[in-house]
């Protein structure tokens, strides 16, 4: 019933699920982490209750978006052995690095400052208490950094040779952590993720202000999640942009797949709005296309010849219709965003940021835009890269473990089974805490009468006064 | 490559310590989890969770550390091992997963707060289990030909690998009772005493059973432990072990309170140092050495300048988190 053909397939689907699930967190915990860090930054510097309230009301929701993080995180770096183990054998010596530096810098950083961001309000002062808050949030980045860089050597390998054994041998570090497309992948990535929780923060601010216009909190954490929308949004279309000539000059398959370009154009290419791509026969059928475009776009002239996917062996061909379509998807949100950015510009100007009720019900709307952008992007990224994993120079058919098609089904549904069970439990308390107004006085995760933890019995730390520290504030 | 200590040793020595420091981390906060069903719901569970939650993630970090640093540096003993071991590496992950999230979500819900307890215990067993038997199956040998595993999906399942798979469940209960001896006052720890007491018979018995099966696993096992002269050093392995045994247990007579943790990680630590014996130099038992396995000298020696740094730096910030939470934990916070 199975063979190997299908255990690879499944062994990609599994990796395709688990990896997106995973990233669903860390794209909203390393913006949230950042805008904590602004939150507490804030009420520090101006002493105003407001910047608390909503640093505690954030932090019960990030508690659990990072937990979710974690525990998703944990499966990935086991993953590349169970699934992939050619590629961890052979790509192993370059990849396994930077994720090795990755824990060393970034996750021990971020773990062990956790819980004294977390918990530790009631025990430290507040300036350590601040410089915990900044440890996870730049322990965050750094994670970014270095997974980052190992994705983007996979996709523009330099700096190695090869051995007789088949593995990668770094020569250069330098050269491979700073490899060609790391740069644009880095920056894209991090104002994406920005760009999420600006988005989440933006459409919960939304909601509270459709019920509530008066509420200060809800007013403020809004007007922060519009101003950086509006920032942010439009650099993130230059930045991709920049990200996608990149790319042009190095994996050109894989932006012939985003294009829809199956044939060559000699003297301009269109630019293909939208239409079906058609794998076997090679072309784009219905095609809504602007002509010469594509050209401007890409080559910056009308008439610039652009090369399509039969300059390419078809055995090196991506599979066409997932890029193009994810790719839009991520364009077409973008543009969203863009426009939703111009609009709370228009209404700050106006004075009716708060009044606003269009514009709240977009905010709203736009919500979750974030995480479908960024699963999108990365779609893109990933399945324009194939059927390589290093790109050019190892295929995902020989990546794969010696694996039987029924152990990795098993496993896969498993996976399924679980993901949905508890990462949906833990998206529903994320709602339910969402759905709470902000409001004065606000407990943070270790007070409240349903969480009855870690403040009371324990010795209390004899250095601090109690007057200085967080919790004794509100 | 002769000399005694180039860089693949001592990046196997640097996976032994993330390994052992895993163990001494997140073994206990596993073992509160095993545990967890004997205490009653309310104030001894709260307690019991509190001590451990601000620093479960930390702990669970080695494990990534153990994880990824074998991957970087011993790549092909990763791409053996682990699709040698799919099922309980799986089974760990999933495990893990339900006991992680746990931690935050039975104060969310307050109504599921039972369930979010029972994933919590199942969750730390079957992710103990699944180490222990992912130790024995490694340690009872896996089928290799050229650069892959070559054996079939169930090979890690014996007699041998689900023994040490309890044992190790009793390892860390062990480890968690005996650190909510050390943290906590009053029922808790009373109970926590009792509940060590009988642990630590169970855990000597296994570690016995375990170390008489082991030689007999393969005759280089045999040669390693037994072959004079070595058997002057290797002799000295089973001695401690019986001494720290008996030292815990008279600790736990005499109800101390930090010296039964303290001796219960002697007693890991033995263990591991006994494993070395058995397995060193191969990391994949008489399949493939340290040095066949090792990553390219280039790989090695950027990741030895950074793991040099900034494994003291991890382990000074690691030390004063669980300083800020020292002490007894209490739980009556919502009051
Ligand atoms: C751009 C960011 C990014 C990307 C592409 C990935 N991750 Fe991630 N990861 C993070 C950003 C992050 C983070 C922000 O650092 C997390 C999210 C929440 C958290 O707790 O830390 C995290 C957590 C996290 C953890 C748990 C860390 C801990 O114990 O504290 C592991 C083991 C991994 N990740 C491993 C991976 C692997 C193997 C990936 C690729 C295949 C991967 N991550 C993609
Ligand atoms: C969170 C961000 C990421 C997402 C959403 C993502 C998504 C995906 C998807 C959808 C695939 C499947 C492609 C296909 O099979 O057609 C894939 C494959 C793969 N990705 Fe990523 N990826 C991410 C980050 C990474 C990183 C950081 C690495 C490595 C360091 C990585 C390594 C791989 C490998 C080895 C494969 C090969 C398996 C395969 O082709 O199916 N990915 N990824
Ligand atoms: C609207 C303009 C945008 C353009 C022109 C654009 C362009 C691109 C391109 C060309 C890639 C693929 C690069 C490659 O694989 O080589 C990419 C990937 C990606 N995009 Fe976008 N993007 C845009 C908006 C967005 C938005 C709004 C988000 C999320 C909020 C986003 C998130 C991502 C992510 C996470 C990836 C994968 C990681 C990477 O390769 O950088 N993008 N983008």
């Amino acid at each position: 019933m199975f063979d190997q053909f299908d255990a690879l397939l499944l062994a990609r689907f599994q990796f395709a699920f688990t990896i997106s699930f995973h990233f669903i967190f860390p794209s909203f915990s390393i913006g949230l982490a950042s805008y904590l860090a602004v939150l507490e930054g804030l009420w520090l510097w101006t002493g105003r209750e407001v910047y608390l309230n909503l640093f505690k009301y954030w932090l019960k929701i990030f508690a659990l978006a990072f937990a979710m993080g974690v525990v998703s995180g944990i499966v990935m770096s086991y993953q590349f052995g169970t699934n992939w183990a050619v590629f961890s054998d052979k790509a192993g010596p370059i990849v396994g690095p930077l994720m090795a530096y990755e824990v060393l810098t970034a996750f021990f950083l971020e773990a062990g400052f956790l819980g004294i961001m977390l918990f530790g309000m009631g025990r430290v002062g507040r300036r350590l208490h601040f410089a915990a808050t900044l440890a996870v949030a730049i322990g965050t980045c750094i994670s970014a950094f270095w997974i980052l860089s190992a994705n983007s050597w996979m996709q523009t390998p330099v700096g190695h040779t090869i051995n007789e054994a088949g593995q990668f041998v770094p020569e250069d570090w330098w050269t491979i952590v700073f490899n060609p497309s790391f740069p644009y992948r880095l920056v894209h990535t991090v104002l994406a993720s920005y760009l999420t929780t600006g988005l989440v923060v933006g459409g919960v601010g939304a909601w509270h202000l459709l019920r509530e216009r008066t509420n200060k909190g809800a007013q403020v954490m809004f007007s922060m999640a519009m101003g950086m929308i509006a920032v942010v949004a439009p650099l993130q279309i230059f930045v991709g942009d920049m990200h996608g000539l990149n790319t042009l000059e190095h994996q050109p398959a894989k932006v012939m797949a985003m294009e829809g370009h199956f044939e060559s154009h000699p003297d301009g290419a269109p630019l293909i709005l939208f239409g079906i791509p058609d794998q076997e026969a090679g072309t784009v059928r219905y095609a809504v296309e602007i002509p010469k475009v594509g050209s401007l776009i890409l080559k910056h002239d009308l008439n610039a010849p652009v090369d399509g996917l039969d300059t390419f062996d078809r055995a090196n061909w991506p599979y066409v219709p997932v890029v193009f379509w994810s790719f839009r998807i991520m364009v077409g949100l973008g543009t969203l965003m863009l426009g939703l950015g111009v609009l709370s510009l228009w209404a700050r100007f106006r004075g009716q940021l708060y009044d606003w009720r269009p514009l709240h019900w977009l905010a709203l709307a736009m919500g979750p835009a974030g995480f479908v952008a960024v699963i999108a992007g990365w779609v893109t990224t990933e399945v324009g890269r194939q059927p390589f994993t290093v790109y050019g120079l190892l295929r995902t058919a020989e990546s794969v473990s010696p694996l039987e098609a029924p152990a990795v089904a098993a496993s896969l549904l498993t996976f399924i089974v679980v993901y949905f069970i508890v990462f949906g439990a833990g998206t529903g308390y994320i709602l339910k805490l969402m759905s709470k107004p902000p409001q004065s006085g606000e407990t943070g995760p270790e007070e409240g009468p349903d969480h009855p933890i870690r403040t009371a019995g324990i010795t209390p730390a004899p250095a601090v006064d109690p007057d200085r520290t967080l919790g004794a504030e509100a | 490559m002769t000399t005694l200590l180039d860089l693949p040793t001592l990046w196997a020595f640097v996976i032994a310590f993330a390994v052992f420091a895993y163990v001494v981390m997140d073994g206990f906060d596993l073992g509160i989890g095993i545990l967890f069903p004997v205490f009653a719901p309310g104030p001894e569970r709260d307690s019991a969770m509190n001590s451990v939650a601000p620093v479960w993630d930390g702990n669970e970090t080695w494990l990534v550390l153990g994880g990824g640093g074998l991957m970087a540096a011993f790549p092909l003993a990763y791409a053996i091992i682990l699709p040698a071991l799919y099922a309980p590496i799986i089974a760990m992950v999933l495990a893990l997963i339900f006991r992680g999230v746990a931690f935050e979500f039975r104060w969310r819900d307050p109504g599921h707060r039972r369930y979010w307890d029972f994933a919590f215990t199942t969750g730390s067993i079957v992710a103990t289990l699944a180490q222990g038997i992912t130790l024995g199956a490694l340690l009872q040998g896996i089928v290799v030909e050229g650069r892959s595993y070559a054996g079939g999906w169930w090979d890690w399942l014996t007699p041998f690998s689900l023994l040490v798979g309890v044992s190790l469940v009793f390892g860390y209960a062990l480890l968690g009772a005996t650190w909510l001896v050390m943290k906590t006052e009053g029922a808790v720890q009373n109970h926590s005493f009792r509940l060590a007491g009988k642990l630590a018979i169970a855990l000597i018995a296994c570690i016995g059973l375990v170390s008489v099966a082991t030689p007999f696993l393969s005759g280089a096992y045999y040669e390693r432990w037994f072959a004079w002269p070595q058997v002057l050093f290797t002799a000295q392995v089973p001695l401690l072990v019986g001494l720290c045994s008996g030292t815990l247990l008279v600790s736990l007579m005499r109800r101390w309170e930090y010296w039964p943790f303290l001796l219960t990680l002697g007693l890991f630590a033995l263990c591991l140092l006994g494993l070395g014996v058995s397995m060193f130099p191969y990391v994949v038992p008489n399949a493939v050495t340290i040095h066949q396995a090792a990553a390219p000298h280039s790989s090695l020696q950027f990741m030895l300048v950074g793991a040099s740094v900034l494994i003291p730096i991890i382990l000074a910030y690691t030390g004063y988190s669980y300083w800020v939470f020292r002490g007894k934990t209490g739980h009556e916070g919502y009051h």
